[in-house]
């Protein structure tokens, strides 16, 4: 907590709460959206309380909020709610170096709140980790305007659901805060094209069960973005990289049939 | 689905959110990422963005539009010149929603 304070004077933190501000009016109208969209769903005021204050995860709380309402399964709204959050796992493996110098507990915490727009920004400012640049305090500044712009509309949301219209549109607003987003990190033609394929394959694979069109999308657009970094030759050694194993192995047998047979 | 059965589910997604979220940050074993991985999750980022966004934009009820007619196309070009025009997120927003919103409620789109 006294270290929390510090942070809280350190000048990257304010800049990380700028740079979230800058989105923060989309993401206030997501929250608030969502929270609407859990009372008029069926849930009772408490538990969606304690639902957006503890999952913290939009996309994975309206994923697993018809689910709920019908009665599913638990183990089916889990299952939708990992495959909604796998994106996440991804991105830890980006976090990781700056973050592992950090005990388990902290690392846990600071994961938690390490959401989407958290993550986006910060990758933009920083490549590599380095101790000089305030990279924690900036994380904690943006963490926190944006746990603030995404919980009090929710909050708001979900206690005046039946007197907030959402019907002209409002949600939208979380969209075009996503689009600005998108627009901001496309820096060459190679993340442009990615991002086109990445789109088009969510709405190709939009069918698929527990939201995996995201992941679908992911895997589209690395495996595009590694073809042209890799200047012609990368489908090969992706190939490589994956089967190589596999076909040294088959290799290794036929030389040993061969040796059997002589 | 109440009382208990709805806490469990509760507690359990956010679990899920720890987990998820802090996956690789759990063991404190080295990670190698081969080389080809590391430079191809740079295009992660804005790769899970637009999987959100696009169907967003050019789907209703899981189906793609099949009309030019819909605000939210006009929205989101308006919003995409703005941002390159002035690169602010606020202006970005508000652009989008001043052509989403008469499109909208005025038209019907």
């Amino acid at each position: 907590m006294t270290r929390f304070r510090a942070a809280l004077r350190h000048p990257q933190f304010r800049a990380g709460v700028t740079e979230m501000s800058g989105v923060g009016l989309g993401i206030a109208a997501w929250g608030l959206v969502t929270g609407v969209a859990m009372v008029k769903g069926g849930l009772s005021v408490p538990l969606a309380l304690l639902m957006s204050l503890t999952v913290f995860a939009g996309s994975a709380q309206l994923a697993a909020l018809p689910l709920m309402v019908v009665g599913a399964p638990v183990w089916v709204i889990w299952a939708t709610a990992v495959c909604v959050n796998l994106r996440f796992i991804i991105f830890s493996a980006q976090w990781r170096p700056f973050f592992m110098r950090f005990p388990l507990r902290q690392r846990l915490a600071l994961g938690y709140f390490s959401a989407d727009l958290t993550y986006v920004l910060f990758m933009k400012r920083y490549h590599e980790p380095r101790d000089d640049e305030g990279q924690i305090e900036f994380f904690l500044g943006a963490t926190t305007a944006n746990w603030l712009s995404w919980q009090l509309p929710s909050v708001a949301g979900i206690m005046l659901a039946n007197v907030i219209p959402t019907e002209w549109g409002l949600g939208f607003a979380g969209v075009l805060a996503l689009l600005g987003l998108s627009c901001s990190l496309l820096s060459d033609r190679a993340t442009a094209l990615a991002a086109l394929v990445a789109g088009a394959a969510a709405v190709a694979a939009f069918a698929l069960p527990f939201r995996l069109h995201i992941v679908v999308a992911i895997a589209a657009a690395v495996c595009v973005g590694l073809m042209i970094d890799g200047g012609g030759d990368a489908g090969r050694r992706l190939r490589d990289a994956l089967l190589g194993e596999l076909s040294r192995r088959r290799a290794g047998t036929v030389a040993r049939r061969e040796g059997a047979a002589a | 689905m109440t009382g208990w059965d709805a806490f469990i589910t509760v507690a359990g997604l956010a679990v899920i959110t720890v987990f998820t979220r802090a996956f690789f940050l759990l063991s404190e074993r080295e990670l190698v990422l081969p080389d080809w991985v590391k430079r191809g999750l740079r295009y992660a980022p804005l790769a899970a963005l637009a999987a959100v966004l696009v169907p967003e934009i050019v789907m209703t009820r899981s189906q793609l539009i099949t009309t030019w007619q819909d605000a939210r196309l006009f929205a989101a070009v308006a919003a995409i010149a703005y941002f390159f025009w002035r690169r602010g997120m606020l202006g970005t927003i508000l652009t989008g929603m001043l052509v989403l919103v008469p499109l909208k409620l005025g038209l019907g789109w």
